[in-house]
């Protein structure tokens, strides 16, 4: 840990909170992760299990 | 690859100027303002016919230009706006080079094929579906075919705009954390991505149904993905809007954020959040269970509503502190009273920042409640509302930036300054009664999208109120009013980007129009005084009126269905 330090000074010092906001490609995952699941996949899976009409 | 980019440097900032990025930003904003005309123009028209005493254009054709005001103003003149917006928050912002600016360029070209081709479908009058095109209504393949080149056209865009991200990094054209701004932004074109990405998942097997490729659509499937796209796009808008209020105050007056740390979380909430919300579309859609309506536009909605509220304090906020520092310290107000309400730039987006909150936010939050939304399901209240939101909020958000954006970037002095100095406010009058009117005449029950609130020829009578005809009548006069405040608009910008006088050195150094160089805007910072106490008092209010509101609004439900 000590000896690494040197190499990347600054990384570990970044919270954790900053790094996720300073990378927005995490973001761009987590921005459309968040409604494909919560709202397109459970809707689907919703209308899916509509019994179908004889 | 490594194209050299060409820079000038500019006169007013200081700041480094892709030049492609510019000419790229002068294209889409100008086309932008070109689908603002036709379709403003398209809105008065439906506004006429819906006046009962006036009842100007024929049913079909009330169809007609109702769908086209849809498609160009919220589709075209919107997107077209946000990619000018999107290159000069990543390339200008932060003094990089705008990356691949050939697929920039095609990104371009591909939106305005999209979007003229959709035009001329709805225009030859086979394809009147609205701008939601729901199955099974169908429209002519090339009206989907218009939309799907236009969505493409906007992928490309998003991605010119992630790639110039990556290399202003590369590169080390800026340090440590993005602006604000350029934050925002990104909150925007993520909430893009998923929009745009749905709009392709539903789009293209509807295009190949119209063409008999595929013999049925589910209508309730088709109505979850299309709104994935069609409310996601009014997230956009909103990411885009706060990040241009934070814009504008900060070039202004040299506002910061209270705290970059809040107002960046803030963004983070609206992009997990936001985006749920679609389902308040469809919250009366058999199909679909209450958990699902319920969690999307309830639980995780709020998230998103603390978002908008942190905003809405904060953006108030950092203007305040900004004045207090400029020495308005007296009492409570001072620093608004003495606020420059003869820039329009200043003007028109500190009442759109009312309207969207008051107007806007408030009817929003009442009518994404499951229960309380059967009130207004479908009438004229949702119009109502959504004026307050993409037109009060968003459109006199880029309306006001314009009055920055001309001299800045087109290099051009605004003419007619006595005229811009009155526009945002007889725009802002006149779209506040629209909603404010949309919003009575809905609550007395009259439908939206309805050529005839008399319902002459139907079997069964319908009554309607009196003051329902009397709102129609002012809202017809307001839709005039906010015509004018349009035209105002479109005269001023397209007459300087053609004849204002050219913004040299010298003349920005006579009439400097951003504080300081616009520093607040390109770096990271926040207030050091975060002493606000009017935003305090201004905060209250709204809360009070929220509360108040939501309450009346479950006290009418349970009169519309007595339970005793
Ligand atoms: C002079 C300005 C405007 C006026 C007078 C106006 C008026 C209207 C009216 C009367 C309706 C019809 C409501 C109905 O019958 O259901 C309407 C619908 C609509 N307006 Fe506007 N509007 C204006 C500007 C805008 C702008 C700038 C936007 C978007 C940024 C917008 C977005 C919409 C949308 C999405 C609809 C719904 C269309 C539909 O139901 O398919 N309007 N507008
Ligand atoms: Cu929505």
């Amino acid at each position: 840990m000590a000896n690494k330090a040197s190499e990347t000074p600054d990384d570990q010092d970044i919270p954790f909170m900053q790094r996720l906001l300073d990378n927005p490609f995490i973001l761009l995952f987590l921005g459309v992760a968040s409604p494909t699941i919560l709202y397109i996949v459970w809707g689907i899976i919703e209308v899916a299990q509509i019994p179908i009409a004889n | 690859m490594a194209s050299a980019a060409n820079f000038r440097t500019c006169p007013d900032t200081g700041l480094k100027v892709d030049r492609t990025a510019e000419a790229l930003i002068k294209a889409n904003a100008v086309v932008a303002v070109v689908f603002l005309a036709v379709g403003g123009l398209f809105g008065v028209l439906v506004a006429m016919t819906r006046w009962p005493a006036v009842h100007l254009l024929d049913a079909d054709m009330f169809y007609l230009v109702l769908t086209a005001h849809g498609a160009d103003v919220l589709l075209f003149w919107i997107l077209f706006f946000e990619v000018a917006i999107l290159y000069f928050a990543s390339a200008i912002l932060l003094n990089s080079r705008l990356a691949t600016p050939k697929f920039a360029w095609l990104a371009f070209i591909m939106m305005v094929v999209g979007a003229v081709m959709a035009n001329v479908a709805v225009l030859q009058g086979d394809s009147t579906v609205m701008f939601t095109s729901y199955v099974p209504m169908k429209a002519e393949p090339h009206f989907y075919l218009g939309l799907i080149i236009f969505a493409v056209g906007a992928l490309i865009a998003l991605f010119v705009f992630f790639a110039t991200l990556v290399v202003a990094k590369n590169e080390k054209t800026y340090e440590g954390s993005v602006p604000l701004v350029t934050f925002g932004a990104i909150t925007a074109a993520i909430i893009a991505v998923f929009t745009i990405a749905s709009g392709a998942v539903i789009l293209i097997p509807t295009w190949l149904w119209s063409m008999g490729f595929i013999a049925n659509i589910d209508t309730l499937l088709y109505k979850i993905i299309w709104w994935g796209m069609g409310h996601s796009s009014q997230q956009i808008n909103v990411a885009a809007h706060v990040a241009v209020w934070y814009c504008i105050a900060a070039m202004v007056l040299g506002a910061k954020p209270l705290s970059e740390k809040v107002s960046r979380t803030a963004f983070l909430l609206y992009i997990l959040f936001l985006q749920l919300a679609s389902a308040h579309h469809l919250l009366v859609e058999p199909g679909v269970s209450s958990e699902w309506k319920i969690f999307n536009t309830s639980y995780a909605m709020y998230l998103a509503v603390l978002g908008s509220m942190i905003h809405g304090l904060s953006v108030p906020g950092a203007i305040e502190a900004a004045q207090r520092r400029r020495g308005f310290t007296h009492g409570i107000f001072e620093w608004l009273r003495k606020a420059p309400w003869g820039n329009p730039a200043f003007s028109g987006m500190f009442m759109s920042l009312v309207m969207f909150g008051f107007l806007g936010g408030i009817s929003g939050v009442v009518m994404g409640t499951e229960q309380i939304n059967l009130i207004i399901h479908n009438t004229l209240y949702v119009p109502g509302h959504f004026h307050a939101t993409v037109v009060a909020g968003t459109t006199l958000t880029f309306m006001a930036v314009t009055y920055l954006v001309v001299p800045l970037i087109f290099r051009r002095e605004i003419i007619l300054p006595g005229m811009a100095k009155w526009q945002p406010y007889i725009f802002g009058i006149g779209v506040a009664g629209i909603s404010l009117f949309m919003m009575g005449a809905g609550t007395l029950g009259v439908a939206r999208r309805h050529w005839d609130i008399t319902f002459t020829d139907a079997i069964m009578s319908v009554e309607v109120p009196g003051t329902a005809f009397l709102m129609m009548g002012l809202n017809g006069i307001s839709a005039l009013l906010a015509g004018v405040g349009g035209a105002m608009y479109v005269v001023i910008v397209v007459g300087s980007v053609l004849f204002g006088k050219r913004r040299d050195e010298a003349v920005a150094k006579a009439n400097p129009i951003i504080f300081d160089g616009g520093a607040a805007v390109a770096n990271y910072g926040s207030e050091e005084q975060v002493k606000v106490p009017g935003t305090i008092v201004l905060v209250a209010i709204f809360f009070t009126a929220f509360v108040l509101y939501y309450f009346v609004n479950w006290k009418f439900l349970s009169e519309v269905w007595p339970l005793s």
